[in-house]
């Protein structure tokens, strides 16, 4: 497949312009650029979910030339084998997996469907993706890591030619991405052509044959992978120079602005203490789910801590029984799905700013009093646009229309909003290119550095390790160490998440390792 | 294409306007008796039920929910009202004071029903759409067991005392359409112009993120059932009058006429999207449509439901597309 001066618009904004690609089969061709640079929008072009507005794609034919494709949608482009797998899955929840794998494709014995060779079959595309899943699960039941195999056992039941992955690996631990290459490994040996979407730039270097690199929906060019390194990567996906993606943050005071001691969550979190200095970042590391989303949660009011738990702020023992008293007492919490949980991607930038912020007593006279004050509210808006930089296309658009990037400078801009002493930051940078990144890297140093305390909570061991004064790891629910200094060390952090090693007090049950 | 965008975007505010204008040319070269006074004031007093229970339900499809009790719920409260002014007479001398009690408890009642209703959703987390479906029963079958199968009429010594509130006029607008205006006013700056308005919009959009955004989501959604209650209790002060009695009968569908005004109006059903003005609109288009058919032999008035359910589905499908251009 390839494509020709592809362009497409929505409205009058022109986001992809002159995109000329090329896709062979048995190979992966990685496409690069930061948030809002047009991935998404192309492999939706590619896929037929969206329509092209300018220049044509083509499909190679049996004789090796190619031929421009007359009409193209989603189900044209299934019968062409292409399939995009989202970042968000296109899976019915309440069916099976099994179902699921042959959903629209039912394998049929006379007039009834063929429940058992369905079953089979899905089994052994399971296993042949090393999922373990019984087929006959509802998808509802599934982790987030085999909800993608099944996606991808799917597109493989369909004998697809063209597989297009967009950040697969946002939602996996390292080792479900190992099975992840491995799969794209032997696919290429079967000559299925595959794209790759990641902004892990590790992953590109190991995987891809190719890289194309997109910058504000124009191509910066084409590139054999092994010609490039991943600091090339970057500074062509940015068109500038990192210097520093980590910076500096000062020793934070000796001031105790938060002290957890004995926090459980049932089921979840067992009797986790740790304390948080004034200007200090604490790390949360550990494996997904291994308890530190719940722990922040509960600290928070969102859920409930065991009797106990003891938490004290500044000095203060509180109990939130709600987010809003968290909030009101300056403990804001920043959740890790922006889409899900943290933004109304409906509704307008401004309502979505302020909508933390409206009802706190503390700051009526900002924006609302019994009514609230529009102009007010519009000009608190503007002036968060300028400290976040949040970049708008149109002011009119919703959150929505926002690319990922923007939408967490917004969730961002929405938190500080309430002026917070402590922020609890969940995953900030996931599936953020890395010029969004290093901002909202500076945002937090700046914060730390102003005397706010900081908990964040990343799967990305540079993000903890570079910014983090201490760091906390969680495996299963357990605190299980508070790294220092030179403790804080991949290998290190690695061995507390997977419960291979534990600091001496922090709650020794006999059980067994993590992973 | 920018200014086809602009007019676009237009049509989605104000078609529901543009319908509104349509059927008034329609009812004038219909029917010359559309324009007397009369006939206008029959409008805006009729329209004026429907409407107030809409301006309710307006808040609770905002914030995501649904209440399908109203119609049984009115007809509940226009049974207590009967019963507690006719059992007053001789207790307190003045029909006045009745009257007011009567209007107090009626208020007293409604937001207790919406209560009702707000705490089987938030705290027993039981669908709205059950719940209501629930009360709507026990509610119907509540006033036809208390007119025993029959109809409870008002006494007449207060009967024609407070008639006044449905039949008299100021400034040459009838009371309940000076209500109407009322209610509809509170309701557009509640939604609009408030904390409360703005919370209802975020959890119908999405309620988790209102729950991450502090927001007392319990809390909101219980007070959208309680303005409804007492919205229909509003609207019952004025019906009561109207006819001076209640039966098994009363109130019948206005869950749906009232459903029906807010979606013509441009409120989205699932939440998240709500407009006051355009329900107001809706409430009138309902009305129009029945008064319509009633001056004119072109069509049976028996079809009036037809005519209006075939006005809803076109009224989402024009919106849909609207939105849809939105989008893009």
């Amino acid at each position: 497949m390839s494509t020709h001066r592809v362009s497409k618009s929505f409205g009058h904004v022109e986001v992809l312009t002159h995109i000329d690609l090329e896709i062979h089969t048995g190979e992966v061709l990685a496409i690069l650029g930061e948030n809002g640079a047009g991935k998404s929008t192309l492999v939706k072009l590619l896929a037929g979910y969206e329509e092209v507005s300018a220049g044509e794609l083509r499909l190679a034919t049996a004789d090796g030339s190619t031929v421009p494709v007359a009409s193209w949608n989603i189900e044209v482009a299934e019968q062409h084998g292409i399939v995009l797998i989202h970042q968000e899955f296109n899976l019915a929840e309440q069916l099976s997996a099994a179902e699921n794998i042959f959903l629209g494709n039912e394998l049929k014995r006379g007039l009834f469907l063929d429940q058992e060779r369905m079953l089979r079959l899905a089994r052994k595309y399971l296993l042949a993706l090393n999922c373990q899943v019984d087929p006959a699960t509802p998808v509802s039941e599934l982790a987030v890591a085999d909800k993608q195999m099944v996606e991808i056992a799917k597109a493989y039941a369909r004998n697809s030619k063209l597989l297009i992955l967009d950040e697969p690996t946002a939602v996996l631990t390292s080792k479900e991405s190992e099975v992840l290459f491995r799969l794209i490994e032997r696919l290429k040996q079967q000559a299925v052509a595959i794209i790759y979407i990641s902004h892990k730039l590790e992953e590109i270097e190991r995987i891809a044959d190719r890289i194309t690199i997109l910058r504000d929906g124009e191509m910066v060019g084409c590139y054999p992978a092994s010609s490039l390194s991943t600091d090339d990567m970057a500074r062509l996906m940015v068109g500038r120079e990192l210097s520093n993606l980590f910076p500096n943050i000062p020793a934070p005071l000796d001031e105790i602005a938060l002290r957890v001691v004995n926090a459980s969550v049932p089921g979840l979190v067992q009797a986790a203490s740790f304390e948080l200095r004034r200007g200090e970042v604490l790390g949360f590391a550990g494996l997904v789910g291994s308890g530190r989303t719940a722990l922040m949660e509960a600290i928070v009011g969102l859920r409930k801590l065991t009797a106990s738990a003891q938490i004290e702020v500044a000095g203060k023992a509180v109990s939130y029984p709600n987010l809003a008293a968290a909030r009101d007492d300056g403990v804001a919490y920043l959740t890790k799905d922006r889409k899900a949980s943290g933004l109304l991607l409906n509704l307008n930038l401004v309502f979505n700013f302020s909508l933390l912020s409206l009802s706190a007593l503390f700051l009526q006279r900002k924006y609302a009093g019994l009514l609230i004050d529009q102009k007010k509210e519009q000009r608190a808006f503007e002036q968060a646009i300028k400290t976040f930089d949040i970049r708008l296309k149109d002011s009119a658009i919703t959150a929505g229309d926002l690319s990922g990037g923007n939408q967490q400078k917004l969730l961002l801009a929405k938190i500080m909003a309430v002026a917070p002493r402590i922020i609890i930051i969940d995953e900030p940078t996931r599936g953020i290119d890395i010029g969004t990144k290093s901002q909202i890297y500076h945002f937090i140093a700046e914060l730390a550095a102003n005397g706010h305390s900081i908990i964040l909570i990343s799967s990305d061991m540079m993000e903890i390790i570079g910014l983090s004064h201490r760091v906390a790891v969680m495996c299963r629910g357990e605190l299980t160490g508070i790294l220092v200094d030179d403790e804080i060390e991949e290998h290190e952090i690695m061995r507390y998440a997977t419960g291979l090693k534990r600091q001496p007090g922090k709650n020794n049950s006999e059980d067994q390792l993590c992973a | 294409m920018p200014e086809k965008f602009g007019f676009k975007l237009d049509l989605k505010t104000t078609g529901p306007f543009l319908a509104l204008i349509t059927l008034i040319i329609i009812g004038m070269l219909v029917n010359d008796a559309f324009l007397s006074t009369g006939n206008l004031s029959n409008i805006l007093a009729r329209s004026s039920f429907i409407g107030i229970v809409a301006i309710g339900a307006t808040f609770v499809i905002t914030a995501g929910g649904i209440d399908l009790s109203v119609g049984a719920m009115a007809a509940f409260i226009s049974g207590c009202m009967i019963i507690i002014m006719n059992s007053l007479i001789g207790t307190i001398e003045s029909s006045v004071a009745i009257i007011l009690l009567a209007i107090i408890a009626s208020a007293g009642i409604g937001a207790l029903a919406g209560l009702i209703n707000g705490i089987l959703t938030t705290k027993a987390k039981i669908e709205a759409f059950i719940v209501t479906l629930g009360t709507m029963g026990v509610y119907r079958s509540l006033i036809t067991y208390m007119a025993d199968g029959g109809t409870l009429s008002l006494d007449f010594s207060i009967g024609d005392i407070y008639s006044e509130v449905y039949y008299g006029d100021l400034l040459g607008l009838p009371y309940p359409a000076w209500v109407f205006l009322g209610v509809a006013i509170i309701g557009y700056v509640l939604l609009n112009k408030t904390v409360f308005g703005r919370h209802c919009l975020a959890i119908g959009s999405n309620e988790k993120v209102a729950l991450y955004s502090a927001i007392h989501v319990d809390r909101v959604k219980t007070m959208t059932y309680m303005l409804q209650g007492m919205c229909v209790a509003i609207a019952t002060i004025i019906y009561v009058p109207r006819l001076g009695s209640a039966s098994g009968q009363t109130g019948i569908l206005w869950e749906l006429e009232a459903i029906a005004a807010v979606i013509i109006g441009g409120t989205v059903l699932r939440g998240g999207y709500g407009r006051i003005w355009g329900t107001v609109v809706g409430a009138l288009i309902l009305t129009l449509i029945g008064n319509i058919l009633n001056l004119t032999d072109a069509i049976s008035n028996y079809l009036n439901g037809a005519v209006q359910g075939i006005i809803v589905i076109a009224a989402v499908y024009l919106q849909r597309g609207a939105w849809r251009r939105n989008k893009q």
